[in-house]
């Protein structure tokens, strides 16, 4: 079967993200960008059910700027066959990312498309619902695990433990951090990656307007915290917590 | 403007996550409640007493008994063809849910929100809390989830809504439920505790996790967390990670034990009313945000702060 990874270029998790002077926005200038790392764990994801024998052809799409095609030759060099950018400048909502997968699903016609369960930019978590919604499949978000027979068992963190469900064919799964550990390319497979396949598109080529929903008024940091004190013992620190009124 | 908020619950009891949902789906008028599950009529009386709700929606149907979102999702959009928001919780089922009921309302999802500012403007954290963005929405309709540590409890008795049966048979039959695994604990819940104590890395095993956390959490009636890299090790269950990717919780106290303080875990708890952090190294970024430090080897401090209390 064939399986579509979707994947995002954003900010690198290491970096400490900082709001701009005039509150337009997080600064991104000469800062580290990588792909999203529940993106990372879905492109594992499908190279291990293609080593499995499971998947047969693993197809990567990021929707973004024509920088992304760096995070596609991430997955190319992992282990992904062929890749299409969709590139546009403009910052695409889940929603229209959404449109856009859900057309090249129809085109490509995969049995399974896996999406991180969010981008560590927005923090929306919204994209792969929405993907099901539009193709009217069923969804299996957050998953820690995948089993595929004629029908795709997953196993989803949720508040109260770990919950499985069975999803009928294809179906979309979003990864949550414990699916995998996502490998590192190896230098002969980024060389062999850049003459893999890469095509490149825009949204116009599917239809979709990607045209904000949402209007940005203004980003600002968060309230910061009061400067705290260091305590020098255990004794110290039960004083402080007879104080708070949490120990007798 | 009218509101539909989805009621999170278990089959017996209404989830407390609905209770902050409702307040902030007051700040945006008539709050109408959807209770989706199978013989939920016992949970749908319940959430007829949440101060604020004026109307109770109830579908039972077996497809809707574990709340798959192909099964509610369609009930959901068909309930907003009389609704001009619809207000979620920002939990594990809301946010399965919430998205593909935007999507078949083709609406983009307001996801997570710390306040109402006015009928389609919005504050939420992007960046792992790094950063706080003011949205406004250009649909008509709205979909929305909540932060529901953002926003105080509606009172769980004294309301006095209606209760409408709604017929609903539209399970699409793409997806059924197989098992929950729930993790067992005498202890409250993370959510809604007022004390959290939470293990990193540091602790080294699961064995050496629990033989000084539990016991300390047992003397001050606190909740267990931990960072992912100690869910990760295995020392405790998915369902104990706190951050942007795990929990959010805001209690009263919250005590860091042997977690460094990545931004993704800080995301979780910065807006804890006091925070504690314990650690070896006094660099860890986490006493940066702690209003009370102690610098030390929590293999000797907490068995003497365990003793102490
Ligand atoms: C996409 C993404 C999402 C993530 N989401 C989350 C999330 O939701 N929640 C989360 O927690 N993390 C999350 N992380 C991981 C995060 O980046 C950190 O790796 C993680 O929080 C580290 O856990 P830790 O503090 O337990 O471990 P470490 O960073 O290894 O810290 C261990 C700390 O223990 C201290 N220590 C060691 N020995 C002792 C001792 N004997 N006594 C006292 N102190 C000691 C050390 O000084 C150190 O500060 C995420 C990462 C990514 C990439």
């Amino acid at each position: 079967m064939k399986v579509l990874v979707a994947v995002k270029r954003v900010i690198d998790f290491n970096v400490k993200p900082r709001v701009k002077m005039d509150g337009s926005g997080v600064d991104l200038a000469n800062v580290k960008m990588s792909m999203n790392p529940f993106d990372e764990i879905a492109v594992e994801e499908a190279i291990r059910l293609k080593e499995k024998g499971v998947a047969t052809e693993i197809v990567a799409v990021s929707i973004g700027p024509a920088k992304a095609q760096e995070t596609l030759r991430t997955a190319l060099a992992m282990g992904a066959d062929r890749a299409i950018l969709v590139q546009t400048d403009e910052e695409v909502e889940p929603l229209a990312v959404a449109k856009i997968l859900a057309k090249i699903a129809e085109e490509e016609q995969p049995q399974m498309v896996i999406l991180g369960k969010q981008a560590i930019d927005d923090d929306n978590n919204a994209t792969g619902q929405m993907l099901a919604a539009l193709l009217g499949w069923p969804q299996g978000t957050f998953a820690s695990k995948i089993e595929i027979a004629d029908v795709a068992t997953v196993t989803r963190e949720v508040d109260g433990g770990l919950e499985t469900v069975k999803l009928n064919l294809p179906a979309v799964v979003t990864t949550d951090l414990r699916l995998n550990e996502p490998r590192y390319a190896s230098l002969p497979n980024i060389m062999k990656a850049k003459s893999k396949p890469l095509v490149a598109k825009s949204p116009g080529d599917y239809g979709v307007e990607v045209a904000r929903r949402l209007e940005t008024l203004k980003v600002v940091e968060p309230v910061k915290r009061q400067a705290g004190i260091t305590v020098g013992s255990v004794d110290d620190l039960v004083g402080k917590l007879k104080g708070l009124g949490i120990a007798k | 403007m009218s509101v539909l908020i989805l009621v999170e619950h278990d089959g017996k009891s209404v989830k407390d996550a609905t209770l902050a949902t409702v307040t902030a789906a007051t700040k945006l008028g008539e709050v109408h409640a959807l209770v989706a599950g199978n013989n939920a009529d016992g949970v749908a009386q319940s959430a007829a007493k949440i101060g604020g709700v004026s109307k109770v929606y109830v579908a039972n149907a077996p497809a809707l008994e574990h709340q798959l979102a192909e099964a509610v999702a369609p009930l959901i959009a068909k309930l907003m063809e009389s609704h001009d928001a619809f207000v979620a919780p920002a939990t594990t089922t809301g946010k399965n849910i919430a998205p593909r009921v935007a999507a078949l309302l083709d609406v983009m999802q307001i996801s997570d929100i710390l306040s109402v500012e006015g009928p389609d403007t919005f504050t939420r954290p992007i960046y792992a809390g790094n950063a706080v963005a003011t949205v406004r929405s250009k649909d008509t309709k709205k979909v929305i989830t909540v932060r529901t540590t953002a926003f105080e409890k509606a009172a769980a008795e004294g309301g006095l809504a209606s209760v409408e049966t709604v017929d609903w048979s539209g399970d699409p039959g793409t997806s059924s439920f197989v098992s929950l695994e729930a993790s067992e604990s005498e202890r409250p819940e993370l959510t809604s505790a007022k004390i959290i104590v939470s293990g990193g890395r540091a602790f080294g095993s699961s064995e050496q996790f629990h033989s000084l956390l539990d016991p300390l959490a047992d003397k001050l009636g606190a909740a267990v967390g931990a960072s992912r890299a100690a869910v990760d090790a295995g020392y405790a269950p998915n369902d104990y990670q706190v951050g942007q990717t795990g929990k959010i919780v805001a209690p009263e106290v919250y005590i860091a034990i042997g977690i460094s303080g990545a931004i993704q875990h800080l995301a979780g708890m910065k807006d804890s009313k006091t925070i504690i952090a314990i650690n070896k190294d006094e660099e860890a970024p986490i006493f940066q945000v702690a209003d009370i430090g102690l610098v030390g080897d929590l293999f000797k401090i907490v068995p003497e702060l365990t003793k102490k209390l």
